[in-house]
Parts: structure tokens; C-alpha cells; sequence
């Protein structure tokens, strides 16, 4: 940053008396602990300077809203045109009951859908199977067949409210299902907005959702990029997550690293499987960060994401086009942040989260509910955490100017950092031959487990705080109502799957999975298939076993 | 003669990859001095009690985050029992609501960690209460 000599050597001057007054006023009064770090346990400094931010150029590094970098963000009009998109994650119980739900969302003033499945679902099994024994409808909703997947839509407008739904090793399936939806309504694939999340690696590294290889896992993912791309223009077909990585206790640098290593390994898969130029399909691949309880950290961790992702396409994949340099994401504030102690304090964990995205300029927000601790989030405990953002934008006035931390010593200073770190374990994953390789190796696994193991061990020690866990913790307990998924769900939800497969067309079910049965051989694109089939009433298990025989299952080598 | 080290199993039934906290406990029970067997995500509850019978652990921590730890903490429990394995002791963790606790208690889940627990109050009780054989 351009400091004229004056003000620079003044500055010094002034640092260096301050200096001199902290090591005297430390005699008297010392400070309360030897080491000030992140909750990522980065070192932050007791103050920062101009000294700390004088070699930045304002015009390479930080320049205005709209312009490359894009660290101050992709729109030149910032939150003024639009807010972020409130999106509250949300599914439970059966198709009806999530509904259900949404609705009361979409009245509140919910802006966009965000689907949560149940685990049987994620992990490409019916509700009858044995794995998924006491598990359906539990963590969200079952889907087993498209009718179900018509319940789940009835009357919500395809064409007016984005969805986004979080699904990975099936995320083809869901895709073809929500394509079939809008072909059932009349809907165009061109009108159709969404994100799938789509991201395997991630699952691999963190969140332990997975079904086939890494390889074939990213090949089923380029062909839901090929397949948006030409048809389904407005759709997210990746939703590259850091969250899963961050929950699993990496610090706030492994989850933007990883990110967008994982990114990069997208993006090449696509250019060399299905020889698309990048500039046809990067402006629809979309992020997802985790909004952590450490304010600056995450401020400056989504600042350094947007400014690095720029520099990734520009200089690594030579991006002509402005939008396939920009990133957008979605933002969770942290589930593990929350306590089940004293559980109203997640309101405010939360609270102080969401602003860290809405100042680290985030498109889209889930504000987690203070009881999602403890079990899927209650109608009142939903309803307060969509108020906190909706406070946030319309009674705060952070959203009237962008970005208005730029410029403070400090948040630049962190900002660099943590960008410089992160591309040193960019760099050094390249190096192992990218991140397919760098998993096979356990490499990000276990630097997430050594960071998850330290932060629990000085957790333990009291070097960090969870207020009402290890510090200011109580007896008097003030209990919350739970939200219990009843286990006559899953028996329902077993007969409505027996009534399909009872009634449906069994031939043309047979042809249409062996239809992508040869795709998968041939190595072809697996999604007109799939809309065929889901449309025919295949089951998502019948088709996950297709990939499950052609590719093979991944077992958790279940490193620690 | 040296006393045997008490051998530990940290196991993850059902579809649940929450797993963060099954990890850090297989390194700290390492870290103990128990010899440690992580299964890894996604077991059934037959996979775990063939696996403990097969290693011949004295304790299974069992870590469920989904709610399905009401079935499938209790089948564990059954299925050692029926392989003549009630010896080895059961315990478990995770999202466990309160009012779940004395059905788990009943069906002879030992003790049942929640959100909260600091590691050496666990690795604490395991030294109490298990004596290796």
C-alpha cells in the first residue's frame, strides 16, 4: 500500500515508543496468557501497522468491488442490489414433512431451498435396506423414488426459487430427479436454478459421505458439468465445500487450501475428460465455506479464498472470462462451535458468525439453530436463527457499504497470511500429483487430524474456551424442546417404496439401469440416463448399485 | 510378568461419517498406552461385534452422531452376547439425548459419554472400570 516516506517513518517512530510503553506497562501489568492465537491457533500480533501491509499494491492486490482480484467482491454493486441469499438447510422426516417446512420458510421470508437427506439417502441407499437400519428420515429427509422426490416439490415455483440440495455420491441421480421434476411440470432445464454439492473429494478428506473410488466418483461428477453446462445453464453443478473440512477440525488455512486444491482438480478433470474450454463451464462452479467463532480469521480466510480462486483461474487455467474468475459461495456459521450446555449461547455464536460471512462478503447464508446441537432444528429455533440474518441485513447497516474492513492493517496483514499458507499446501499437493493423490496418501486426513486432536487437547487444558463447556459451566440446566423423528416415518416410508416398486414398469426399469450401465462401461455421460430412469421409477439404490458394480465401493481406511 | 495393555475398539456403526470425534479418541487411547483398533466409518453392527470377538478387545467405544445409536447401540450389545462375547464391555458417545439414556443403560450400554466429556474423564473411566484379562 502506497504510505508516503513521512508518514512512514513517522510511523515507526510512534511504533517503536508503543513498543517501549507495553514493555513497561507488561512489568506492572502482565498479560493473561503467553500466546494470543486464532482458534486455528495461528499467532495473531498485539497490533498491527502500515509496516505490516506496505509492500501491498492496491491495484494488484486489493482494487475495487467487480475487479480483478475480486477480493473486495464479485459485484461492483455489492449488497445493495441484492442481500445475500437467506437459505436455511433444512429436511427432516419424510418428503411431506420437509415440504411442510419449507413452506413455512419460503412465508417467513426465506429467499432460497436448501435440502438436507437423511444418511440412507447420502449414501445411496433405499430405506429398506439393511444399512440403512434406524436411520430414515433421522438427519433429514428420504428419498427413495421420484414420486417422493414430486411430494418434496409440490408447489414450489422451479422457476422462481433456487434449491440447493446437498448430495454427493448420488448427486447424479438428484440432479436427473430435479430435471425430471421440471420436465414433469413443464418447466424449462434452461429456467432451473440450483446446486447440487457435488464434491467427493471433500467427502473423502472430511465428511466420510462416499460410494465409488475417487476417480470414478470425479468422473460422475464432470458429467453432471458437462451435462449442466449445455443444458441447465443455471445451475451449480459443484458446490466445492470447506465446511465438511473445517467440522472435522482443520484449521481456517487447511479448509481454504483444500478448497481450492479440490477446485483445481475439478476443473482439470473437466478440460481433459470432456475437452470443454474452461471458460464454458467455471462461472457455475460455486463454494461452500464454514463462518468459524474466530471474527477476523474468517473474515480474512473468505477475502483470500475470492482473491486466490481469481489468481487460480487467470494464471493456472488461463480464464478469459471475468465470471469463471469469481467465487461465490455459500456460507454455514460452525455446528461445531455449539454447545449442547447452555444452549442458548449458540444464538449468539451464531449471531457473531453470520456477520463474519456477511463481511467477508459471502452470496448465500445458513444461520445454524440454536438446538441443532442436539437434533434437527425445531420450527421456533429455525425461525430465530433466519431472524439474525434478516437483522443482520435490514437493522444493522453492515450491509450498506462492501467490504469495510479493506484497509485495516490488520485484515490485510491476515488476509496475506493466510493466502500465503494456503498456497504452500497448494503447492506442496501439486507437487504429490494433485489431491486425488494427496487422499491416497492420507495427507489432508491426518493434517486435519493433528489439528482436531491439538485443538481438543488444549480445549482440555483451558487454553481455549467453549463458555459453559470448560469455563462458566453450570448445573442449573434450562432445557430445550427436542425435535424427535418418530420411527413410524421409516415404516411409512418403507410401504411408500413398495407401492412403487409393486406398481411401476419393471421392464423399462431394467432397460433404462442397464442403459447407464453401458454409459458407465463406455465411459459416457451418465445423466440423460439417469433422468430415464428416475422418470421410469428406478429406486436411487438401484442406480447407486449400478455404480457400485461398474466402479467399485470405497472402504474408509479409517485413519486417526 | 508385565501386565497386558487394555486393548480398546473405537467403532462407527451405521451410515454416519461424523467422525471427528471417534478419531481424536483413537488417538488419545493411543496416546494412554491402550492398543487401539479403529474401525473406520460405516459398520454394521455385525461387522463391529465380529471384529471385536476377532481382535479380542476388552472394551468397544461405540460414536454414533445420527440418531440411529437408539437401534443400532443395543444390536451391538446382542450380537456379542450371542457370540458367547459379553465380556467385553460396551460403551458409547455422541448426540445422545438425555431421555435415550436408560434405554441404552438397560439394553447394557456400560456408559454413555455426551458432548462435553473431556478426554481424560473417558480414558479415566476406562482405567476404573476395565481390567484386561
Amino acid at each position: 500500500m502506497y504510505f508516503s516516506k513521512e508518514m512512514q517513518e513517522s510511523s515507526l517512530k510512534l511504533t517503536r515508543k508503543w513498543e517501549n510503553e507495553v514493555q513497561k506497562a507488561l512489568k506492572n501489568n502482565p498479560d493473561q496468557k503467553e500466546r494470543f492465537s486464532t482458534v486455528s491457533d495461528a499467532e495473531i500480533k498485539r497490533l498491527y501497522t502500515p509496516e505490516d501491509i506496505k509492500n501491498i499494491d492496491f491495484a494488484e492486490d486489493i482494487s475495487v468491488p467487480g475487479e480483478f482480484p475480486y477480493l473486495r467482491g464479485n459485484q461492483a454493486t455489492g449488497y445493495r442490489g441484492r442481500y445475500w441469499t437467506f437459505r436455511m438447510f433444512s429436511g427432516m422426516g419424510s418428503a411431506q414433512d420437509t415440504n411442510q417446512r419449507w413452506k413455512m420458510l419460503l412465508h417467513q421470508g426465506q429467499t432460497g431451498l436448501s435440502t438436507a437427506f437423511d444418511f440412507p439417502t447420502l449414501m445411496g441407499y433405499d430405506s429398506d435396506s439393511p444399512k440403512a437400519l434406524g436411520e430414515v428420515g433421522k438427519c433429514g429427509v428420504a428419498i427413495d423414488t421420484m414420486e417422493d422426490f414430486m411430494t418434496l416439490m409440490e408447489g414450489i415455483p422451479l422457476d422462481e426459487v433456487t434449491t440447493s440440495m446437498t448430495i454427493n455420491p448420488p448427486a447424479t441421480v438428484l440432479f436427473a430427479m430435479y430435471c425430471a421434476a421440471a420436465d414433469i411440470k413443464g418447466v424449462p432445464l434452461t429456467k432451473i436454478g440450483g446446486t447440487i454439492q457435488n464434491d467427493m473429494l471433500k467427502e473423502f478428506i472430511a465428511q466420510k459421505t462416499f460410494m465409488c473410488p475417487p476417480e470414478a466418483s470425479v468422473k460422475l461428477i464432470s458429467d453432471t458439468v458437462e451435462f449442466g453446462t449445455k443444458f441447465v445453464p443455471r445451475w451449480n453443478t459443484i458446490s466445492i465445500s470447506g465446511y465438511h473440512i473445517r467440522e472435522s477440525g482443520s484449521t481456517a488455512i487447511q479448509e481454504l487450501a483444500f478448497t481450492l486444491r479440490d477446485g483445481i482438480e475439478y476443473v482439470e478433470d473437466v478440460i481433459h475428460r470432456k475437452r470443454l474450454d474452461v471458460d464454458d463451464f467455471a462461472s457455475r462452479l460455486s463454494f461452500f465455506f464454514n463462518s468459524h467463532s474466530d471474527f477476523f480469521e474468517e473474515i480474512c480466510k473468505m477475502r483470500a479464498a475470492r482473491r486466490m480462486w481469481a489468481k487460480i483461474m487467470r494464471d493456472r487455467f488461463h480464464a478469459k472470462d471475468p465470471r469463471s474468475m469469481w467465487l461465490r459461495f455459500h456460507t454455514q456459521t460452525a455446528g461445531c462451535s455449539l454447545t449442547a450446555q447452555q444452549p442458548y449461547n449458540n444464538v449468539v455464536r451464531t449471531t457473531v458468525q453470520a456477520l463474519a460471512a456477511v463481511l467477508g462478503g459471502t452470496q448465500s447464508l445458513h444461520t445454524n439453530s440454536l438446538d441443532e446441537v442436539l437434533c434437527l432444528p425445531s420450527e421456533h429455533a429455525v425461525e430465530i436463527a433466519l431472524r439474525t440474518q434478516q437483522i443482520l441485513a435490514e437493522e444493522t447497516g453492515v450491509a450498506n457499504t462492501i467490504d469495510p474492513l479493506a484497509g485495516s492493517y490488520f485484515i490485510e496483514a491476515l488476509t496475506n497470511e493466510m493466502e500465503e499458507k494456503a498456497w504452500e499446501y497448494i503447492h506442496k499437493i501439486d507437487e504429490m500429483g494433485g489431491m486425488i493423490a494427496a487422499i491416497e496418501k492420507g495427507f489432508p486426513q491426518m493434517e486435519i487430524s493433528e489439528a482436531a486432536y491439538r485443538f481438543q487437547r488444549q480445549l482440555d487444558a483451558g487454553e481455549k474456551i467453549m463458555v459453559g463447556v470448560n469455563k462458566y459451566s453450570t448445573d442449573a440446566a434450562h432445557p430445550i424442546p427436542l425435535v424427535d423423528i418418530d420411527e413410524k416415518v421409516g415404516e411409512e416410508q418403507i410401504k411408500r417404496l413398495k407401492d412403487v416398486r409393486r406398481k411401476r414398469d419393471n421392464k423399462a426399469v431394467k432397460t433404462s439401469l442397464d442403459n447407464i450401465k453401458n454409459a458407465c462401461k463406455k465411459g459416457d455421460n451418465v445423466m440423460p440416463h439417469c433422468i430415464e430412469a428416475v422418470k421410469n421409477l428406478a429406486t436411487l439404490q438401484e442406480i447407486c448399485d449400478v455404480y457400485r458394480e461398474v466402479y467399485g465401493e470405497y472402504r474408509d481406511p479409517g485413519l486417526y | 510378568m508385565p501386565e497386558r495393555k487394555i486393548r480398546v475398539m473405537v467403532a462407527k456403526p451405521g451410515l454416519d461419517g461424523h467422525d471427528r470425534g471417534a478419531r481424536i479418541l483413537a488417538r488419545c487411547f493411543r496416546d494412554a498406552g491402550f492398543e487401539v483398533v479403529y474401525t473406520g466409518c460405516h459398520q454394521t453392527p455385525e461387522q463391529i461385534a465380529s471384529a471385536a470377538v476377532q481382535e479380542d478387545v476388552d472394551l468397544v467405544g461405540l460414536s454414533c452422531l445420527s440418531g440411529a445409536h437408539r437401534v443400532l447401540f443395543p444390536r451391538v450389545v446382542e450380537l456379542l452376547r450371542e457370540k458367547g462375547a459379553s465380556d467385553i464391555t460396551v460403551i458409547g458417545g455422541g448426540i445422545i439425548p438425555e431421555q435415550d439414556l436408560p434405554a441404552l443403560y438397560d439394553s447394557g450400554i456400560k456408559a454413555i459419554f455426551t458432548p462435553g466429556a473431556s478426554l481424560d474423564s473417558i480414558v479415566d473411566w476406562i482405567k476404573t472400570n476395565i481390567k484386561p484379562q
